[in-house]
């Protein structure tokens, strides 16, 4: 990036009381010293050019990783704000990282937009600032531009975020959701269910406390690695909300093909599965923040599943099932009791049971 | 969850399999149809689907899925009420998450709620007491709701609350009882059911003695059956067994959660908060004389219904629904004149759409299309 020189040696403002109030989304000179004070402290002089409306790219940059732009947004509005495991700020830099990597793109640049609730406290702010900060940073990508909004108490909860990303695709990928073929190996990178699992618990209002944490990750480098490793690699995508249940049935539409999965091989943590056993969820449907379904031909699974667990976030990567011949687009679980049951799309969300 | 692996052990899954389907090849089966056998609780109709047991039986056994979800029996105008107290600017209302959906003739809770409604789910009465407790200003409001097995709990909050002297909390009681409507079944005419798998959490509480009319009585077996695909297994086989040696008891499958004298103490707290209603109204089933318990005199300020203005009308099942059928077992889901067209989870018409022991909404999940597909 090419800094304006005059941003570094400006004096930044400071935010001088403990809550946001709607004067800090007016446009004045509180709001200037809360992006300084605690987004433009956070991001750092990345988050260049302050004073323009747009960041702005060197086409060059994107052209050297790959022949197409990637780009993808995303919103993000989790309670509570803090969960183990993550906070919304890592979930924000880790949902449009992993959105671009999933399709085989380099993430490159994020934007961030934030709508903040009156009354929010600003060391709260700042810890979602440093969070989002530190995940980028490790991560590799920038946060290049972005906007603050102030609603009043009520209008929203807390803090929502959105995040958009843009990467560059090699031009020897071409990963697709129509491009499963019957035979192929549906492989998944480890344990399912933390996250949904994670923020049900940490929203206390059941009383359960389970040491789950959620496993909200950027997986770039471990998508990296699987394409690396299996270059035939059909499809890939991170099953957030929804769960791989929903991936599943969104490949078998879209490639028009059925599925199968094996209960006995779909990692589920012992305590996930017990906490859905108590509330009469299925784990399937549980989010995750860090796992992805990965879609290969037959012979390439082993060299996917070794890549994977060469990686520390799929050490536990399972191959659960195999795409068939069966043309009705259904995805099935063979229990592992001996039993088959059909794996539908959830409708609505999922509410536990009362018995 | 190693308690839980035993009785999810696929290879003692083969053999009772084994031995259900040489029980039913030596036996003579009724005239032109297979063995019908009620599973009366949702829990029950909830793991067949789960584990995938009808496709694993013999196609001489037909499971029934019988009335025992609490949600699904659920009538329209009791959701109407249910609104009409919520709505309510003073109240928060509670309730187990998946009544949220059940349709009124209105709308739902949940429309309720994202029209502005307190409505908030719980995990346990004990939730809303304590919200109660935390919201002195605002009354509290606890949808009771089941059979025997959420019963003790709900009784157990009111004592509590009236030890504590908490007055903005009170339960709407919908608690019903499973006796009279086991009986209602039996009663109903043209019924073809060989035998039943009894519910085990109900009997938890109440123990096995109550069931002993259906034996002496009706002259069908019952086997009391936990959860696990396991126990249910091990129930049919145990009822096919009794069928094949003519005999007819009321047998406990569950003997290691169900005593079969039931839960003094639960029964205790059950006879001390509530008296049986004269009548009360279920959806496709009519009204069931003594199916219903409401709150005893002593705890009317307690008492949701004499507490607000009840708006309590009777609202028609609507006229394409069949969901009385698929109770009795008369019909399967996938033979309602709307299942899966304008009847789905997303826009139900029944209640046994809504709830995940519905039957329907087990059928429409877990394979019912592909079922339909091959009946029709
Ligand atoms: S399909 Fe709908 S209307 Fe028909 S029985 Fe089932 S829930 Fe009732």
């Amino acid at each position: 990036m090419n800094f304006v020189p005059f941003v570094k040696t400006r004096t930044r403002g400071k935010v001088n009381v403990s809550s946001v109030t709607l004067a800090h989304g007016g446009g004045g000179k509180a709001m200037k010293d809360l992006i300084d004070d605690v987004f433009l402290t956070a991001f750092g002089e990345h988050a260049c050019e302050p004073l323009e409306d747009q960041a702005r790219f060197d086409l060059a940059v994107f052209a050297a990783h790959g022949d197409r732009l990637a780009f993808t947004t995303d919103s993000f509005v989790v309670d509570p704000l803090f969960f183990p495991g993550g906070d919304i700020g890592k979930l924000a830099v880790c949902g449009t990282v992993n959105d671009l990597a999933v399709g085989g793109a380099v993430p490159m640049y994020l934007s961030c937009a934030v709508i903040i609730e009156e009354g929010v406290q600003i060391d709260l702010l700042r810890q979602v600032a440093l969070s989002m900060a530190r995940t980028a940073s490790q991560a590799g990508v920038q946060i290049v531009t972005g906007d603050t909004k102030v609603v009043p108490r009520g209008a929203c909860d807390k803090i929502f975020i959105t995040t958009t990303g843009v990467g560059a695709i090699p031009a020897s990928l071409a990963l697709g959701v129509d491009k499963a073929r019957a035979g192929d190996a549906v492989l998944v990178n480890g344990l399912l269910g933390d996250h949904g699992a994670a923020i049900l618990c940490a929203r206390g209002d059941m009383a359960l406390e389970t040491p789950i944490a959620s496993d909200c990750a950027c997986l770039h480098e471990l998508i990296g690695a699987i394409l690396a490793a299996a270059p035939g690699t059909r499809f890939i995508r991170d099953a957030t909300r929804g769960g791989v249940a929903t991936v599943l049935n969104e490949i078998a539409d879209g490639s028009g093909v059925s599925i199968e999965i094996e209960e006995g091989m779909t990692p589920i943590r012992e305590e996930v599965k017990a906490f859905c056993e108590v509330l009469g969820l299925d784990p399937l449907y549980l989010a995750n923040e860090g796992k992805i379904v990965v879609i290969v031909p037959p012979d390439q699974a082993e060299a996917a599943l070794a890549a994977m667990r060469r990686d520390p976030l799929g050490l536990d990567a399972a191959r659960i099932g195999r795409i068939t011949s069966d043309q009705d687009s259904r995805v099935m679980m063979r229990t592992s009791f001996g039993g088959h049951r059909m794996v539908d799309m959830l409708v609505g969300e999922q509410l536990p049971r009362i018995c | 969850m190693k308690y839980v692996d035993e009785f999810r052990d696929g290879e003692k899954a083969r053999v009772l399999i084994g031995e259900i389907e040489s029980l039913v090849s030596g036996m003579k089966l009724p005239e032109g149809r297979p063995l019908y056998l009620m599973e009366v609780c949702g829990g029950h109709t909830h793991s067949i689907f789960r584990y995938g047991l009808e496709g694993m039986l013999p196609k001489a056994i037909e499971l029934v899925h019988g009335p025992g979800c609490p949600v699904c029996v659920l009538p329209m105008g009791r959701v109407d009420d249910c609104v009409a107290i919520a709505e309510n600017p003073k109240v928060i209302f509670t309730t187990f998450g998946d009544a949220m959906r059940v349709p009124g003739s209105r709308k739902s809770l949940l429309q309720a709620k994202a029209d502005g409604a307190d409505v908030r789910m719980v995990y346990s009465p004990m939730d809303a007491l304590q919200l109660a407790r935390r919201n002195p200003a605002r009354e509290v409001v606890f949808f009771g709701l089941g059979f025997e097995t959420t019963m003790p709990s709900t009784a157990l909050t009111i004592l509590q609350a009236e030890s504590e002297g908490i007055r903005n909390f009170s339960v709407f009681c919908n608690h019903i009882t499973i006796v009279p409507t086991i009986k209602a079944i039996l009663d109903s005419p043209g019924l073809q059911l060989d035998g039943f798998l009894g519910p085990g959490h109900v009997s938890m509480v109440i123990g096995t003695a109550p069931y002993e009319f259906i034996a002496n009585f009706y002259r069908k077996p019952m086997v009391v059956a936990g959860f696990e695909p396991l126990d249910i297994l091990q129930s049919i086989w145990m009822l096919l067994k009794q069928i094949a040696e003519g005999r007819v008891e009321v047998e406990n499958q569950y003997a290691r959660v169900v005593p079969s004298e039931g839960n003094n103490a639960a029964l205790r707290a059950v006879a001390q908060v509530y008296e049986l209603r004269e009548f009360f109204e279920w959806r496709g089933l009519g009204s069931i004389d003594h199916s219903g318990v409401r709150l005893r005199d002593a705890y009317v300020h307690f008492d949701a219904e004499r507490k607000f203005a009840i708006p309590n009308v009777r609202i028609a099942d609507p006229k394409s629904c069949q969901c009385g059928e698929v109770l009795k077992g008369a019909l399967k889901p996938w033979q309602c004149k709307v299942f899966g067209t304008s009847c789905t989870p997303e826009t139900p018409l029944g209640a046994l759409m809504v709830s995940s022991e519905g039957a329907c909404a087990a059928y429409y999940q877990y394979g019912g299309q592909k079922r339909q597909a091959e009946v029709v």
